[in-house]
């Protein structure tokens, strides 16, 4: 089953100042849909509304299975993840930070260890594994948040600024898991990014969020 | 000085042949004590974690209140606790005046306060991130509040060890409601203040050294639990 999504004319304001006021836009599976614009133009404030981590003012965020619309309840929300920007990892060990979506749908012990021993090669961070979490570098943090968000087999991924904090050398690796990932037909990845030139090199659509209107620049491909 | 010297070795003496009475004493304030830090924990920390995590009116006034609580004086705790179970209070009918329960229920609310503010200080302290990450991974609303939990346990262990300082080294409230009464009621706290009194400094000193060396196990107890909490928020 693949998770498509729909928003229409998703609006929200922040104290007076209105930072989307019509965005629009059918995400189809499969694909990288990538998201820029300027700073503060509601790219993240999309994001966070599309994964319903926040409400809209207006407007509705819709999933559709086989053209079905799918309720927004726990199961739907446990279909979709995001990894924000400041990733938020727990006060334990690499294994126990990417186990944590496992754990807390009563996935067993053994199944747990094998999936996250898998992601962990995928996103190179294998040789961490026992690591306190804390202790990583922020691009490892950041392979973290990815890991701990493909884990659970989402079927869409939104990822707020990725790179955005992160050296040359680990934001090669996260685009190199991107691209691995749509290789191996991952999840339908929704990502939001400053950055032009990896905007493009990433993206299957490119859409871009301009006076708070979210329009298709290119794609899909 | 002499005298302190030889108060000094009666009291390692007593100790080290492990005086019947002395033990007996010890045995029943680490039982009380236990018990009403015991109590205090099961109930202060899911108040702790209902004032961190929900919204209601009056909110911040419970939580001063409860914080200005954490100051209570024990003589005062324990004159209305005496009031409230002596045989013509309240409460009287249930006969608990001058018996080790009376003596918990004073220690319990002398340690409910600082264990439900501290525990609340540490889970109102954990980064918001914890929580939007949590809920972005598909906790439910139980489930993120666990998550912001376990990130404060070290916070909350150390409210639990305050806690424990707390109630180990009252005097004022037990000895109300308690009424030192030996082989029953006597602690290590109340025989202290006794023996001073009757100028028998052996048996004193004697507790006197293991209440310090409880304490001492206590505070390093602490050190070690927040300075392994400060290292793993710090990295």
């Amino acid at each position: 089953m693949s998770l498509g999504m729909e928003a229409t004319k998703v609006a929200k304001t922040y104290n007076g100042n209105s930072v989307l006021r019509d965005c629009s836009y059918s995400f189809r599976p499969p694909g990288v849909y990538i998201l820029t614009g300027p700073n503060g133009c509601g790219k993240s404030t999309f994001l966070r509304i599309a994964a319903l981590i926040e409400q809209p003012d207006s407007g509705t965020i819709g999933f559709f299975s086989d053209d079905k619309r799918v309720d927004a309840d726990l199961r739907l929300k446990r279909k979709i993840t995001l990894v924000l920007p400041k990733v938020g990892v727990f006060n334990t060990s690499v294994f126990k930070n990417v186990a944590y979506g496992l754990t807390i749908r009563g996935i067993g012990k053994q199944e747990t260890e094998e999936k996250v021993k898998k992601v962990l090669e995928f996103v190179q961070l294998s040789h961490k594994t026992r690591q306190n979490a804390l202790t990583l570098s922020s691009g490892e943090t950041q392979r973290l948040g990815i890991a701990r968000a493909l884990v659970m087999g989402p079927d869409i991924l939104f990822l707020d600024e990725p790179t955005a904090s992160v050296d040359q050398k680990n934001s090669r690796i996260i685009e190199e898991i991107l691209l691995k990932m749509k290789q191996e037909s991952g999840p339908t990845v929704i990502m939001t990014t400053h950055d032009q030139s990896q905007a493009k090199r990433l993206a299957d659509t490119l859409l871009v969020i301009r006076d708070g209107v979210l329009a298709a620049e290119k794609g899909p491909k | 000085m002499n005298s302190i010297i030889e108060s000094f070795s009666r009291a390692v003496s007593l100790i080290l042949n492990l005086d019947k009475e002395l033990w007996g004493i010890i045995f029943l304030s680490v039982e009380v004590s236990g018990t009403a830090l015991v109590a205090a924990t099961l109930l202060g920390l899911p108040a702790a974690a209902f004032l961190g995590f929900k919204r209601f009116p009056l909110r911040g006034a419970v939580v001063s209140i409860l914080n200005t609580f954490m100051g209570l004086p024990p003589v005062a705790v324990g004159l209305f606790l005496y009031l409230l179970l002596s045989r013509s209070g309240p409460l009287g009918f249930l006969s608990l005046l001058y018996t080790p329960t009376a003596m918990i229920i004073a220690q319990t609310i002398l340690a409910f306060p600082i264990v439900t503010c501290l525990s609340h200080s540490a889970i109102v302290s954990v980064d918001p991130i914890i929580r939007q990450a949590s809920m972005t991974l598909g906790a439910t609303q139980f489930q993120v509040s666990l998550s912001v939990i376990r990130e404060a346990r070290y916070g909350i262990i150390s409210a639990v060890i305050a806690g424990l300082g707390r109630v180990m080294a009252e005097v004022g409230a037990i000895l109300i409601v308690g009424g030192n009464i030996l082989g029953f009621t006597r602690v290590m706290t109340t025989t202290i203040a006794m023996e001073t009194d009757k100028g028998n400094f052996e048996l004193a000193l004697a507790l006197g050294i293991i209440l310090l060396s409880i304490s001492l196990l206590i505070n390093l107890t602490l050190y070690f639990v927040q300075k392994r909490g400060a290292a793993g928020a710090a990295r």
